[in-house]
C-alpha cells in the first residue's frame, strides 16, 4: 500500500485552565479528543465543523504550533510530534500555512518582499540573490500579482491582494501540504470566488496536498476530495467528497447539511433544526456526544460512545443508528 | 402609501483625503409587513443606508440628504428628541454582533426592560411581566431565570435571541436586521433564520434585512435591492432576481457562490471570478459604477451613469445593456 503523507493517529489536544483570582476552579478543555485521519499526496481533505469543534486546532497541532496531549503525527513516514525544535527544522518547510485574517497574517513593517524571501532564506532554498529574486518573482506570478507588488508594503493591499501574498509566502518553502485555517472566510463573495480558483488551480499546477479547514459547506464541497466532520472534538463522519453530499451517513452531517440556506427561492426543503447550542468541551456529555441534539438518540448513544467505522458507501462515521436494522435506520435510506 | 419611502438618500463622509459617497442617491420603498433584502458586499453602503434610517449616523463627519419618509413623516426633519421615539418603538434594530450590542454589566431583564419603561409607560412590574413574554416568544428556555442573568452566562445564539427580544418589544412597524446571523454558526444560523419567519407571521413587522448571503435572500425575502459602490444597481422580487438577474454585478455575484450539491451535478467547474476591486468613493464616478469591473462595458458606460430603469415588470436595473422585456400596458 502506498504510504500516506501525513497521518494523524488518535490525535489529543487539551488544554489545562488554571484555576482563576476568583476561585474558578481548574478545568480541562477536551479541544481535540482522538481524532485520526490521513491525506495523500496531491490530496485536499476538508475539515469542517462549527465553531469550537476543535478544527483549527487540528490544524494547529500538525503545524506543531502546539504540543500535542496524545496521539501521533506522521509525515512521509517520520513521527514529528515528539521531535525537538532543531530536528523539526527540515519539516516545518515541509508543512506550510494560509491563515484566516489576511490582516493581521502579514507583517506590516515588512516589504512583500522581504515577506515572502523570509522562509526562502531560513530554509537555504535560494543557490544565489539572483536566484532568491527569481524566485520571488516566480512566487508573485503564480499568485497572479504583479511583480512590482515585491516593492510595496502590506497596507498598501486589499484584502484578496494580502491572502493572494499570504498564499505565495506558502508556497515559498515548496510545502508538500499546505494547512488553509478558514483561508476564505474572511473575504467578500466576488474576492473570495477568485481566491477559492487560485487554490483550485495550485492544488493542480503543483500538485499540493492541503488540509482545507472551514465552516463553508458550499466551498469545501467545490474544493476538495474528502470531508471529515467534527463535533465537540472528535471526527464524526469522513467520507469523500461526492459520498458525503449525496448521502450523509451521520445525523449531524445530515443536520449540517440541511442548515445551509440555498440560493433558491421556494425550494421546497425538509429543513433540520437542531435544538440548543453544542454543549462545553470542558464537559462533553457523556455517551455520543451529538445525543443531547440528535433527533434519533436513543437509549444506547446516552451510555456508549460510538466508533468511527465503515458504514456503506464508503464512510467512515460514528453513529449507533448504523447497528440498527435498516428499517428502523434513518439515515440509511438516503443513497 | 408605503410604510417607509427612501428618496435618493446620500450618505456621505468627509475624510481628511476627500469625501466619501458611502451611499450616492438611493431610492426605495418598504411596504407594510414586507421583506425587503438588501444584498452587497462590504463597503456597498447598505449598512450606512440602515444606519442613516434611523439616524444613527455620527454628524459630522457623516451628512445625510434626501428623505426618509416613514407613514408620511419625514425622519430627517424630526428633532433629536422626537428621533429617540421612534428609535426601538416604531423602528428596531438587530445588529450583527450581539456580544457588542448587548451591554455586558447589566442584565438581560434591565435590557429588555429599559426599552419598553422607555417607550410605553409601564410599570416595572409590567416591565418584567413582558420581558419573560418576549423571552418565551423568541424560544428562550427558562425565562424568568433568563432575566437576572448576564450577557457573557448566554451563547450566541441566545444572544442574538435577546437582542430580537429586545427590538421587538415594542411591537415595531419596521424592523432593520443588519446580517443578524452573520456571526453565527449554521446550526444557529437555521434556528434563528427560523425564529425570524416565525416571529414575521405573529408580529406583522416590516423587515429590512442586510445580508451578503444570497442563500439568506432566497429563503426569508420577497423583494431584493442590490447595492454597488454606494448605488442601487438592480430591484426585483425575490422570484425575478434569481430566475432573471439583469445587471451584471448581480449576474456576477450568483456565478461566483458555489452551489451546495455541485459536486453530485458533475464535474467541478471554476467559479465565476468578478475581477479587481471595488472602485474607491473618494472620487467622483462618472459613468456607471460597475464599468471597470464588467466585461460588457463600453465607452458608454465608462461615461455616462445609467439611470435605474424598467427592464421588466416590476424588475429595476441600472443598466446600459440589459435587455428590456415588453412591458405589459
Amino acid at each position: 500500500m502506498k504510504r500516506p503523507l501525513l497521518e494523524v493517529t488518535d490525535l489529543k489536544k487539551h488544554f489545562f485552565l488554571h484555576s482563576g483570582p476568583l476561585g474558578g476552579g481548574a478545568a480541562t478543555v477536551y479541544a481535540v479528543d482522538g481524532v485520526s485521519f490521513a491525506i495523500d499526496r496531491a490530496e485536499t481533505l476538508a475539515l469542517v465543523g462549527e465553531s469550537g469543534c476543535g478544527k483549527s486546532t487540528v490544524g494547529r497541532c500538525i503545524l506543531r504550533l502546539f504540543d500535542i496531549t496524545g496521539g501521533r503525527v506522521v509525515l512521509d513516514g517520520k513521527r514529528i510530534d515528539d521531535l525537538s525544535a532543531g530536528a523539526l527544522r527540515p519539516f516545518r518547510r515541509r508543512v506550510q500555512v494560509v491563515f484566516q485574517d489576511p490582516f493581521s497574517s502579514l507583517n506590516p513593517r515588512m516589504r512583500v518582499r522581504d515577506i515572502l524571501a523570509e522562509p526562502i532564506r531560513n530554509f537555504r532554498l535560494a543557490k544565489s540573490g539572483a536566484d532568491l529574486a527569481a524566485r520571488v518573482d516566480r512566487l508573485l506570478d503564480v499568485v497572479r500579482l504583479s511583480r512590482d507588488a515585491a516593492r510595496r508594503w502590506p497596507h498598501e493591499f486589499s484584502g484578496g491582494q494580502r491572502q493572494r501574498i499570504g498564499i505565495a509566502r506558502a508556497l515559498a518553502a515548496e510545502p508538500d501540504l499546505i494547512v488553509c485555517d478558514e483561508a476564505v472566510s474572511a473575504l467578500d463573495v466576488s474576492v473570495k470566488a477568485q481566491i477559492v480558483n487560485l487554490l483550485y488551480d495550485l492544488q493542480q499546477e503543483l500538485a499540493l496536498a492541503m488540509l482545507f479547514i472551514s465552516h463553508d459547506l458550499a466551498i469545501v464541497e467545490h474544493m476538495t476530495h474528502r470531508v471529515a466532520v467534527m463535533y465537540l472534538g472528535k471526527i464524526v463522519e469522513l467520507a469523500p467528497k461526492r459520498a458525503l453530499f449525496a448521502g450523509p451517513k451521520h445525523p449531524y452531517t445530515q443536520a449540517l447539511l440541511s442548515a445551509v440556506p440555498v440560493a433558491e427561492p421556494g425550494a421546497a426543503r425538509q429543513r433540520i433544526i437542531l435544538k440548543g447550542d453544542v454543549p462545553s468541551p470542558i464537559d462533553p456529555p457523556k455517551g455520543c456526544r451529538f445525543h443531547t441534539r440528535c433527533p434519533y438518540a436513543f437509549e444506547r448513544c446516552r451510555a456508549e460512545e460510538p466508533a468511527l467505522r465503515p458504514t456503506a458507501g464508503g464512510h467512515l462515521a460514528a453513529c449507533h443508528l448504523h447497528d440498527l436494522p435498516v428499517a428502523q435506520n434513518p439515515l440509511a435510506a438516503a443513497a | 402609501m408605503p410604510l417607509l419611502e427612501v428618496n435618493s438618500l446620500q450618505t456621505h463622509f468627509r475624510t481628511p483625503d476627500g469625501v466619501n459617497r458611502a451611499v450616492d442617491g438611493v431610492s426605495f420603498q418598504v411596504g407594510e409587513g414586507e421583506t425587503l433584502a438588501v444584498v452587497g458586499e462590504s463597503g456597498c453602503g447598505k449598512s450606512v443606508t440602515a444606519n442613516s434610517i434611523l439616524r444613527l449616523i455620527p454628524e459630522p463627519p457623516g451628512k445625510i440628504a434626501g428623505s426618509i419618509r416613514f407613514r408620511g413623516v419625514d425622519l430627517l426633519q424630526l428633532s433629536d428628541k422626537e428621533m429617540r421615539r421612534v428609535r426601538g418603538n416604531d423602528i428596531s434594530m438587530i445588529f450583527q454582533e450581539p456580544m457588542t450590542s448587548l451591554n455586558p454589566v447589566l442584565t438581560v431583564g434591565r435590557q429588555l426592560g429599559e426599552t419598553l419603561r422607555l417607550h410605553q409607560r409601564v410599570s416595572r412590574r409590567q416591565a418584567d411581566a413582558r420581558a419573560v413574554e418576549m423571552l418565551r416568544l423568541v424560544g428562550i428556555p427558562e425565562a424568568k431565570r433568563r432575566l437576572g442573568e448576564y450577557p457573557h452566562q448566554l451563547s450566541g445564539g441566545m444572544r442574538q435571541r435577546v437582542m430580537i427580544a429586545i427590538a421587538l418589544s415594542c411591537r415595531p412597524k419596521l424592523l432593520i436586521a443588519d446580517e443578524p446571523t452573520t456571526a453565527l454558526d449554521v446550526t444557529i444560523q437555521a434556528q434563528i433564520l427560523d425564529l425570524m419567519k416565525d416571529l414575521k407571521a405573529k408580529v406583522g413587522a416590516a423587515i429590512i434585512l442586510i445580508t451578503h448571503d444570497l442563500g439568506i435572500v432566497a429563503e426569508v425575502a420577497e423583494r431584493v435591492m442590490v447595492m454597488y459602490a454606494g448605488r442601487k444597481v438592480e430591484e426585483a422580487s425575490v422570484e425575478k432576481l434569481f430566475r432573471t438577474p439583469r445587471h451584471p454585478y448581480t449576474q456576477g455575484l450568483f456565478g461566483a457562490v458555489p452551489k451546495l450539491g455541485s459536486s453530485l451535478a458533475g464535474h467541478a467547474t471554476k467559479l465565476a471570478e468578478i475581477p479587481g476591486l471595488v472602485p474607491s468613493l473618494k472620487q467622483r464616478i462618472p459613468g456607471c459604477v460597475f464599468a471597470t469591473r464588467c466585461a460588457s462595458a463600453t465607452d458608454l458606460c465608462r461615461q455616462s451613469a445609467p439611470a435605474l430603469e424598467l427592464k421588466a415588470s416590476g424588475h429595476l436595473a441600472a443598466c446600459h445593456y440589459a435587455p428590456k422585456e415588453a412591458l405589459a400596458a
